[in-house]
């Protein structure tokens, strides 16, 4: 038991290190709990008879736009009024300037609306499917042998694995957003 | 036409986005494949790196299934 807490402390912290820099060790207690907010949620969802929190854009939304305001916050506190200046990369042509501009507002702001959607989807369409293929296993009954049985067991298995990959990914985008707004591009 | 097919017919032809999303995902994957077998010390590296490719892939494609169970269940 201790050596999974380690495990995954070390996983979760060598990826805040990496993505974050140095003055992402106090952001840690926060990554790490988004992390395992999220794959606890997800796995829990696997368990039969139970109910997938994350499998509600309510709850993904949430969180999504908690991180959001939070990437945004810092941002501000950080580099004041200058933060605006993230829109505007350097070395570009003045001409495109306004274009570029609006792009990257645009691409900011759907930062949460993917974040929160890329979850739900995986976990809305994930049980679903297993609800559907586990409709077919009743209406094949006996006439299908092994093979609605094996199907179900692998898809279960690749819904398992689904449930920790997003759960990092959603752990990794907040790190690559976190170092955005410290360490401006 | 009523609004119900209409529905059905939006909703199909959205999915046509999951096309992408598995090109996406295979390219993903191929070029990884490609990098690790001429270099298979610094593959492991790059590990992470193939994990949020292929979840920023299936998400484009999943952001069409969201459409379409949209159209379905909410319009």
């Amino acid at each position: 038991m201790q050596s999974l807490v380690e495990l995954s402390y070390e996983f979760v912290s060598n990826m805040v290190r990496q993505n974050v820099g140095q003055e992402g060790k106090k952001y840690f207690p926060f990554i790490f709990t988004i992390f395992m907010f999220v794959l606890f949620l997800n796995m829990l969802g696997m368990m039969p008879y139970s109910f997938t929190v994350t499998s509600h854009i309510a709850v993904t939304f949430a969180l999504a736009f908690l991180i959001f305001l939070l990437v945004t916050v810092v941002g501000f506190v950080k580099h004041g009024i200058g933060f605006l200046g993230y829109f505007a990369p350097k070395g570009v042509p003045v001409f495109m300037l306004p274009l570029l501009v609006i792009i990257e507002v645009i691409s900011y702001f759907t930062r949460p609306i993917s974040l929160s959607v890329r979850l739900f989807a995986n976990m809305m369409a994930g049980h679903t499917m297993l609800k559907v293929f586990s409709g077919f296993v009743i209406s094949m009954g006996i006439a299908g042998g092994w093979l609605p049985l094996g199907v179900m067991v692998a898809f279960t298995g690749l819904e398992i694995l689904i449930a920790f990959l997003q759960a990092y990914v959603f752990t990794i985008l907040t790190c690559i957003y976190l170092n955005d707004s410290l360490h401006m591009h | 036409m009523e609004a119900e097919a209409a529905k059905y017919i939006g909703a199909g032809i959205a999915c046509l986005a999951l096309a992408g999303a598995g090109i996406g995902i295979g390219l993903i994957f191929s070029s990884y494949l490609q990098g690790a077998l001429r270099n298979p010390s610094a593959a492991q590296a790059q590990f992470p790196n193939l994990l949020l490719g292929f979840a920023l892939a299936e998400a484009t494609g999943l952001f069409g299934l969201l459409v379409a169970l949209i159209l379905l269940f909410v319009v």
